[in-house]
């Protein structure tokens, strides 16, 4: 009776094992695979909190780029904001950001790095209110502005690295928007790693987050240009994904997952969690620590995460190896700038 | 730099410049007809969005690239009804409802994309005319043809359309009973008016051709793209505005004037592709097409006399 007992234990043991295994896919937190063919929308989490919260973003809140990124970060945090999107003119996010705070909203998400000189102003006149910045490494000495910004070298030094086993020789072509902010960090990083791979890069920046058209011809140059594997950043990047699957052509993405641009050809998208840092601030927030901080999203920390694309037939060595990078840069082994 | 002069980089710069030049070219001589006859519409840009927004979203629900089209060229007419009574009628200042034109295309086709689509979604882009549905074959000789193949035959319809448009502009405005009309109201509308000129109507045609074409240079922008976003024209209507000035308001030059803007693009965007522009310098670059245009603007502004009656309101009282 006793054995029997053992053995059916062992069993269960043996089948959570394996159903574990199973789950996780070789996964690890700084990493998923998409099924193919699956609804990316995020699903709403349990709320983290009752505060209100309001969000102030510079382009559109499902542009797939920079801000969808922070709307599907409070939805992961069950978080339902007011939002004022679409606001590339600072005095209107200003405005935006004032009329939240005399509204009486309990934090505001300033989500534009280019608002920084108006919460400057703002924050002091509401020190009631707590106001979250990013993507900023400072938050300028205001005792209530949380700053925020992304590691985005690490996981752009992954996607380059993955990229060089797919270009080799023929290089990439990397479609910029304004040498500036995560961009740059993400361009740096992703050059890193795929000459770490044995490839190149060729950089263009447009000087635009916006113009779709430059976006689209300095696309089409690259690949006039005989690259084999093109990569980009900002909600124009859009216009390069087109010329991506026009010509065939692997793409890796940043800041949200692309795969709802380029289903088939998107590889890996670096995506921003910026829930691993607000859940961290209103913690504080609900604490009475209304900011004073600035935090960063890293690869260790789960705020970055590498998404790799199911419908896109990736080598599994390929896959191992952009693997170990991870641990290697969460471990400090690897420069990403 | 040597990388750049070879013939195929240089045969797909020029390339480049051609399908870039399409939509400035497009508005800048519907403008050009519209300041010929004394009226300035700054409100070019937010026609292009809506009409962008339109022909997007047509090809969405019905996978027609012609029905796109239409509805931009549509969407332009209704615009120009719109603008034309209340500066022609209503006699006013034409700079300020171009601005508002413009502010109401940029919110509203923002508002018609968030409600409709949301996400961007890649459609279709318009056919190069190899790829056209049932005669894509024939051409498909020709755009292999070394140079010129790539250079005169790789581009869509609506590129030969725009290219077209500069002799039938030159002769509707040089050659017609109408392109007079409009030349005299743009220069002295009490004379014409004296001679029995209806100077309301001939401006009312001339905007609404003029907005119906931006309304297509949207609508073409975007099926080109394969994409419509927030702002999606990005100040190409306020260039095309700026081409008219360049181009002295004659079609030909405002042609040139829109090959040279898309040639600059494109030779910066090719050098810093070959790193021939340095990392770094890269927003000195973004600059260049529009500080070669102020120049150019500069140099022919003390040479060229633009249409004497433009942006003045024309009452007989």
């Amino acid at each position: 009776m006793k054995a029997k007992r053992m053995l059916k234990l062992f069993a269960v043991l043996f089948a959570m094992t394996l159903t574990a295994a199973a789950c996780g896919s070789g996964d690890s937190t700084s990493t998923t695979t998409s099924e193919c063919g699956s609804d990316l929308a995020v699903a709403a989490g349990e709320s983290v909190t009752d505060l209100s919260v309001a969000l102030v973003a510079p382009s559109a809140k499902d542009d797939v780029a920079f801000t969808q990124s922070m709307v599907d970060s409070l939805t992961r945090l069950g978080i339902e904001p007011q939002i004022t999107d679409g606001t590339f003119v600072v005095e209107e996010a200003a405005a935006a950001i004032r009329g939240y705070a005399e509204d009486g909203i309990d934090i505001i998400v300033a989500h534009g790095t280019q608002y920084g000189g108006s919460l400057a102003e703002i924050a002091p006149d509401f020190p009631e209110t707590s106001f979250i910045w990013g993507t900023s490494a400072d938050n300028q000495g205001i005792a209530n502005v949380f700053a925020y910004y992304p590691e985005a070298d690490q996981g752009g030094y992954v996607n380059g690295l993955i990229a060089a086993s797919i270009a080799g020789a023929d290089g990439i072509g990397v479609v910029g928007p304004v040498e500036a902010g995560d961009a740059v960090a993400y361009i740096e990083g992703f050059t890193l790693g795929a000459e770490a791979g044995g490839s190149s890069t060729s950089i263009v920046y447009t000087g635009s987050f916006s113009d779709v058209a430059l976006a689209t011809t300095t696309a089409e140059a690259h690949a006039a240009n005989g690259v084999a594997v093109l990569t980009g950043t900002s909600q124009s990047a859009v216009g390069a994904v087109n010329v991506a699957t026009a010509n065939d052509l692997p793409w890796f993405g940043t800041q949200s997952n692309t795969e709802a641009w380029s289903s088939d050809l998107t590889v890996a998208s670096q995506v921003y969690h910026w829930d691993v840092v607000l859940a961290d601030m209103i913690e504080k927030i609900e604490g009475g620590t209304l900011g004073g901080e600035a935090m960063a999203l890293t690869l260790e920390n789960g705020g970055l995460v590498m998404e790799f694309n199911g419908c896109y037939d990736l080598d599994s060595s390929v896959k191992s190896d952009a693997e170990a990078a991870i641990e290697d840069i969460i471990a400090g082994e690897i420069a990403t700038k | 730099m040597s990388q750049f002069f070879t013939v195929s980089v240089l045969v797909a710069t020029l390339a480049t410049a051609i399908k870039f030049a399409v939509p400035y070219l497009l508005a800048a001589l519907g403008e050009t007809i519209g300041q010929r006859s004394g009226v300035l519409n700054l409100g070019v840009d937010g026609i292009m969005l809506l009409g962008a927004f339109g022909g997007y979203y047509t090809v969405i629900q019905t996978g027609s690239h012609l029905q796109g089209i239409l509805v931009g060229l549509g969407i332009g007419l209704a615009i120009g009804i719109v603008y034309a009574y209340v500066t022609v009628f209503l006699h006013a200042q034409q700079g300020i409802s171009g601005i508002g034109i413009f502010l109401f295309g940029l919110g509203f086709s923002d508002l018609l994309f968030q409600e409709l689509v949301g996400t961007p979604k890649p459609i279709r882009p318009l056919p190069t005319l190899d790829k056209l549905p049932g005669v894509g074959g024939i051409f498909e000789p020709l755009v292999d043809i070394d140079i010129v193949g790539p250079l005169l035959f790789d581009h869509n319809l609506m590129t030969y359309m725009a290219f077209l448009l500069v002799p039938a502009t030159t002769w509707l405005l040089m050659k017609t009973t109408f392109g007079m009309n409009v030349r005299a109201v743009g220069e002295n509308p009490q004379a014409a008016d004296s001679l029995g000129v209806s100077v309301a109507k001939t401006r009312l045609i001339a905007i609404l051709i003029g907005s119906s074409l931006a309304g297509i240079a949207g609508a073409t922008l975007s099926l080109q793209l394969a994409i419509f976003q927030h702002n999606l024209t990005n100040g190409i209507g306020f260039i095309a505005v700026a081409l008219v000035y360049f181009g002295a308001w004659r079609p030909r030059w405002v042609m040139a004037g829109a090959l040279l803007y898309g040639l600059v693009t494109a030779t910066r965007i090719r050098w810093q592709s070959l790193d021939i522009i340095p990392q770094g310098a890269s927003d000195i670059a973004a600059m260049a097409p529009a500080i070669i245009t102020i120049l150019a603007l500069v140099l022919l502004a003390s040479r060229v006399r633009g249409p004497a009656a433009l942006t003045r309101p024309f009452s007989r009282h």
